[in-house]
C-alpha cells in the first residue's frame, strides 16, 4: 500500500515542558496546527506510523553511535526524561517488530542500517505523539538519525533513507504514515537557547515544502551551524522524509519563532 | 578522554534507574567509578552547571542533571552563561564553533 501520510513537526522539550509560559495566541495556534496534522493523520488511516527522529543521547551515546537506527521492538515507552520537567505523561506504545524486520531487511539493499529491540522513547519523539497519538493506541517504528555530533551522516544519504523507505513500503501492504521531527534553526540547550533564524528557516522550508533535492542536498553542515545552530543538524529529519515523499511537494501548517519554546515551531504535510 | 567519562556519567544517570539510586545513595562511590579529574568530580559535586557547560558536556545531556540539582529553566541558562563569565569560552565539543554571537 505504500506511504499514506508523511509529514514533519517540531519537537522541542519546552513545547509541552515550559508550555505554560509561552504567548497563549501563538501557542494555541500551534498546538491548533499539531492537532490538524493528527486529524489528517487519522484521516490517512495507518497501520503504523514511522517517526523519524533526533534523539539526544537517551538511547545511543558515543560508544557505539549509529548513523542511522530503526526500531524493531514489540513496544516502546517514554518519555526518559522527568513527567514535570516535559510536561507529558509516561505511557507505552505498540511495536510493529515483524513489519520493522521487513523493512529493515528490504531497506538494506540500498542503507546501512543499525535495529534497536529496546528504544526509551526522549523528547524528540514523545512530544510528537503527545499530540498526533494521544492514546498511544498507533504502532510505531522509531528511526533515528544521529544530528547530536560528528562525524554526521551526509544530507544525500538522508535523502536516500527515505527514497529506501518508501520504496520498501511499497512493497508492503500495510498503510504506513511518516513523520520527520527535528528543529529547523536552534541553539537549544545552551546560552543561545530561544534565538531562532526565522529568515533561515522560512527558505530552508521554501526548498523543502517545493522538494527540491538539489537545493535541499546543497546545505553544508558548518554554514549550517553557523547560521542555524547545532539544532540545525536536525534538518536531515525533514531531508529524510522529503525522500520519501520525492516526487511530491507539501504545505507549511503553521510555523512561528516561539522562544520559549527554542525553536521555530513547524507543522507541515506532503501532498502524497 | 575524559569529558568523554563525565558525559558517560550523565548519560548513565539520566538512563539508568539503578544508576540514579547510586546517585541519591553513594554519590561518591559513583563518581569513583569514573576515570574523573579534580576539576571534574568538583564541577559534578558542587554541581558547577557552569563550569560543565564550559568544559563541554552537550546541553542535551547536561539539561537534564542541572533540572536533577534543582535548576528551573532561567536558573539553567544563567548557570551556563555564568560560567562563560567566569572560565572563558567553551573548551571543546560541540559548542566551540562560532555561535554567532
Amino acid at each position: 500500500m505504500s506511504l499514506v501520510f508523511a509529514g514533519v513537526c517540531s519537537h522541542a522539550p519546552g513545547i509541552t515542558g515550559r508550555r505554560d509560559r509561552a504567548d497563549p495566541v501563538v501557542r494555541d495556534a500551534f498546538y491548533s496546527a499539531y492537532d490538524r496534522m493528527r486529524q489528517a493523520l487519522e484521516a490517512a488511516r495507518p497501520d503504523v506510523l514511522v517517526v523519524v527522529g533526533a534523539e539526544h543521547f537517551a538511547n545511543f551515546f558515543m560508544n557505539n553511535m549509529p548513523a542511522l537506527c530503526v526500531g524493531m521492538g514489540d513496544h516502546y515507552e517514554g518519555p526518559i526524561e522527568d513527567e514535570a520537567w516535559l510536561g507529558i505523561k509516561h505511557a507505552r506504545f505498540p511495536g510493529a517488530p515483524e513489519l520493522s524486520m521487513q523493512l529493515i531487511q528490504d531497506m538494506m539493499n540500498d542503507v546501512d542500517l543499525a535495529y534497536a529491540q529496546e528504544w526509551k522513547f526522549d523528547h524528540g519523539i514523545m512530544v510528537p505523539l503527545h499530540f498526533l497519538t494521544p492514546r498511544a493506541d498507533l504502532p510505531i517504528i522509531p528511526v533515528n538519525i544521529n544530528c547530536q555530533g560528528p562525524p554526521l551522516i551526509p544530507l544525500k544519504r538522508c535523502y536516500d533513507f527515505g527514497r529506501a523507505l518508501k520504496r520498501a513500503c511499497d512493497a508492503r501492504p500495510e498503510r504506513i504514515a511518516v513523520i520527520g521531527t527535528g528543529g529547523i534553526s536552534h541553539w537549544p540547550a545552551t546560552p543561545d537557547s530561544g534565538r531562532i533564524n526565522e529568515p533561515w528557516d522560512r527558505e530552508f522550508l521554501d526548498k523543502f515544502l517545493g522538494n527540491r533535492r538539489e537545493e535541499l542536498l546543497a546545505y553544508d553542515d558548518a554554514e549550517t551551524w553557523r547560521e542555524a545552530g547545532q539544532g540545525g543538524l536536525e534538518i536531515r529529519t525533514f531531508i529524510a522524509v522529503a525522500g520519501a515523499a520525492e516526487g511530491h511537494t507539501g504545505e507549511l501548517w503553521f510555523y512561528a519563532p516561539i522562544p520559549i519554546f527554542a525553536v521555530g515551531c513547524t507543522v507541515a504535510v506532503m501532498n502524497l | 578522554m575524559s569529558l568523554y567519562n563525565v558525559q558517560k556519567l550523565l548519560f548513565q544517570l539520566n538512563r539508568d534507574p539503578a544508576v540514579r539510586r547510586r546517585f541519591d545513595d553513594a554519590f561518591e562511590t559513583l563518581l569513583a567509578d569514573y576515570e574523573l579529574t579534580e576539576e571534574e568530580q568538583h564541577a559534578l559535586r558542587d554541581p558547577d552547571i557552569g563550569l560543565l557547560y564550559v568544559m563541554g558536556v552537550n546541553g542535551q545531556i547536561l539539561m537534564h542533571y542541572a533540572a536533577l540539582r534543582g535548576f528551573e529553566w532561567n536558573a539553567y541558562m544563567e548557570a551556563m552563561r555564568e560560567g562563560e563569565r567566569k572560565y572563558g569560552p567553551v573548551r571543546t565539543g560541540l559548542y566551540t564553533r562560532a555561535q554567532g554571537r
